[in-house]
């Protein structure tokens, strides 16, 4: 992808709160979380994956697409990047949320890792079938 | 190239041919048939295909459409030039997996394609896997030609592209004296028709094949064109000659076509162990990484410049679009300079056969300018260097054929319409000496309301968007194009609702 710093924050929003939050509607009552905190619990992870995403990482992959020449951010980065992300978002839940029982990493990584590639899958090709000029403008929606 | 040669102009009287702009009564006072069409589009290539296929996506009907061209299929100049630069249907091209003519959404790409359509698990699993660490682990992956115009015929079909088209050289736009434009068409037989519409789209593709003077001067002169080839027309013979006997051939140029030509010779040396020496000759030779600055740097070594394709990839639609889109006239050139340039992909199998070519001692590299070419002894040219100091001995390299793969482009008044166009209905040029049109594609200075002129492809280069001349680049123009036609009421905006049905329609072969 070729993004511009707001193609990225838009693009991440709209697909955090789309594809990101139906597959979490889908898949949080298989997950084992304390019965009655399961959707705090998930759905408070989607929402760190879009705040920090766009106050603490976007600015960061921005800057390191900025020392590239073609100014694009492969398919495999995007894949990649993940991995802090997961960290952080890890870190950040553990100081903040308090539930009945902890909640395990499997079941953190379960559902941070289907929701990311869920993402990932509908940014590669399918966006662009109702955003016909999305990839034309940087990743902006509006 | 297919340059247009004639003028035809048969019918045409003076009055028409010195009057700018044409009234109803003058064009009728001619004799000539006159079609009424609301839009037209000349060229017929790659430019007017993924046009008609946007106004079709957006609700014209193909009936209030027409392709004025030569061509029996979209792709019959793109694949003659193909083909004469070494690439065959089963070769790769040079543009990504969601740079799909057949398919304005991108959506699924080549390279998935692809991978479906393969018989084998490997098969089925290096495309997708190319495109996953492509520009990282890997070179880009690019489609083989033969996909590209196989899927295209699928699309034409589809939308009824066939219906368009009506055969022959269009010579002449005019401005129509209430608005719109008359189009004349010179028809294979001969015989010219005027079409009076209110949108003209020209795509016209290159003006024509320019050479580098030096070898124009050589070729004129010496009346020799067997010995010295332009990598963009057939020149099989060249290729021919060095299996049967040996030789050694001066390639000219640092760019894909220059690639593909060393490919052709090492490749046809390797197989047949013919004694084949190249000798590959650099007007600048890049040395390494280079750039204004620490975030502008292009990949380079040995002479090449490194680039996926003809343009950074932000600028079909990222950063660099928007450098370009926002800046104005000598910044915009300024731009246009940076970002572009002659590049080749830095491909696995290239940099292995030059790097045994270069140990092997059958590659050499010159660098330097060429003062002139002149025939040597018998079956041999000579090409002189300009010295590199003053008074020093010019190097002369002795060869039995010179390619040049620099592929440079003739001017666009080479070519009748546009220059006409430059000369009778306001049309300028811009900075880079090309046609100049707004960031909508219209031809600036042109406007005969509620008719809108517009241009696409390399005769706009200069302009807004960098990559004018690729597929992406020219779906990105007709995309523009037919947002602008839109706001004329012409066709259907391509909102989300349209573009989510259009595409069910294009998965499942409907007509749109
Ligand atoms: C060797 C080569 C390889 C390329 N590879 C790629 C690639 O891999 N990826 C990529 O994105 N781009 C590539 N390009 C660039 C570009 O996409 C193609 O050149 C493409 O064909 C341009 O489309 P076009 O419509 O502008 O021109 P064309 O497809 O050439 O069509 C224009 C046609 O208009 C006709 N015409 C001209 N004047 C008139 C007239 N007065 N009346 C009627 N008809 C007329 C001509 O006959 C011509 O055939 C390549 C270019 C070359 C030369």
């Amino acid at each position: 992808m070729t993004s511009t710093y707001f193609g990225r924050v838009q693009t991440r929003l709209f697909t955090v709160f789309t594809i990101g939050l139906l597959w979490t509607l889908v898949l949080t009552p298989f997950l084992s979380l304390p019965a009655g905190e399961k959707y705090k619990v998930t759905l408070t992870t989607l929402g760190w994956v879009a705040l920090l995403g766009v106050v603490v990482w976007e600015p960061i992959w921005h800057l390191l697409q900025q020392f590239r020449w073609e100014k694009d951010w492969p398919a495999m980065y995007l894949l990649l990047q993940a991995v802090p992300e997961a960290v952080l978002v890890r870190v950040v839940l553990d100081r903040t949320l308090t539930t009945a029982a902890p909640v395990g990493t499997g079941t953190f990584a379960l559902h941070f890792a289907t929701t990311w590639l869920a993402i990932y899958f509908f940014v590669q090709g399918p966006m662009r079938v109702p955003f016909l000029r999305w990839r034309f403008r940087g990743g902006r929606i509006l | 190239m297919s340059a247009p040669a004639s003028t035809g102009r048969a019918g045409l009287n003076d009055g028409l041919l010195h009057t700018s702009v044409w009234t109803d009564e003058l064009v009728a006072s001619s004799g000539l048939p006159v079609i009424d069409m609301p839009f037209v589009t000349v060229g017929g290539g790659l430019g007017s295909f993924v046009m008609v296929d946007y106004l079709r996506i957006a609700g014209v009907p193909a009936g209030h459409m027409r392709t004025l061209t030569v061509l029996d299929h979209p792709w019959q100049n793109y694949e003659y030039l193909l083909s004469a630069s070494q690439v065959t249907r089963e070769k790769r091209i040079r543009s990504d997996s969601s740079s799909c003519l057949d398919n304005i959404w991108g959506f699924p790409g080549y390279a998935v394609r692809e991978s479906f359509g393969a018989r084998s698990v490997p098969g089925f699993i290096a495309p997708l896997w190319n495109v996953l660490t492509e520009n990282v682990l890997c070179d880009y992956w690019t489609p083989k030609s033969g996909q590209v115009f196989r899927s295209m015929q699928r699309e034409a079909d589809r939308i009824g592209y066939w219906g368009t088209l009506d055969m022959g050289r269009a010579h002449i736009t005019r401005r129509r004296h209430g608005g719109g434009y008359f189009t004349v068409l010179t028809r294979p037989d001969g015989n010219d028709v005027i079409y009076r519409s209110s949108f003209v789209h020209l795509a016209v593709g290159y003006p024509g094949l320019a050479y580098l003077p030096d070898l124009v001067e050589y070729r004129n002169r010496y009346g020799d064109s067997h010995r010295v080839v332009n990598a963009y027309e057939p020149h099989e013979h060249v290729y021919e000659e060095l299996n049967r006997r040996g030789g050694t051939v001066i390639v000219r140029g640092a760019g894909i076509v220059a690639s593909q030509v060393l490919d052709r010779l090492i490749s046809d040396r390797d197989r047949l162990g013919t004694d084949v020496s190249i000798v590959h000759l650099f007007r600048t030779f890049v040395e390494g990484a280079h750039g204004p600055s620490r975030f502008l740097r292009r990949r380079g070594e040995h002479g090449w410049a490194y680039q996926g394709f003809n343009w950074p990839k932000s600028t079909w639609g990222g950063q660099d679009r928007n450098r370009v889109l926002r800046a104005e006239g000598e910044a915009r050139e300024k731009w246009l300079r940076t970002l572009g340039g002659t590049t080749t992909p830095r491909r696995k199998r290239w940099q292995r056969m030059l790097e045994r070519g270069r140990r092997q001692g059958f590659y050499r590299m010159y660098v330097g300018e060429v003062q002139e070419v002149v025939p040597g002894p018998v079956g041999a040219v000579v090409t002189r260097l300009k010295p590199g100091t003053a008074g020093a001995a010019p190097v002369q390299l002795e060869s039995n054929f010179v390619i040049d793969a620099t592929g440079l482009e003739a001017d666009i008044a080479e070519h009748t319409l546009l220059a006409d166009l430059l000369q009778h209905s306001g049309a300028e040029r811009n900075l880079l000496g090309r046609l100049d049109v707004d960031p909508q594609f219209e031809v600036r200075g042109t406007r005969a309301e509620p008719g809108r002129l517009y241009a696409v492809g390399a005769a706009t280069l200069g302009g807004y968007l960098a990559g004018v001349d690729t597929f992406l680049g020219l779906q990105i123009a007709a995309l523009e194009v037919c947002d602008d036609l839109a706001r004329q009421g012409f066709c259907r905006f391509i909102g989300v609702r349209r573009s989510i049905s259009q595409w069910w329609k294009w998965a499942l072969a409907r007509t749109p």
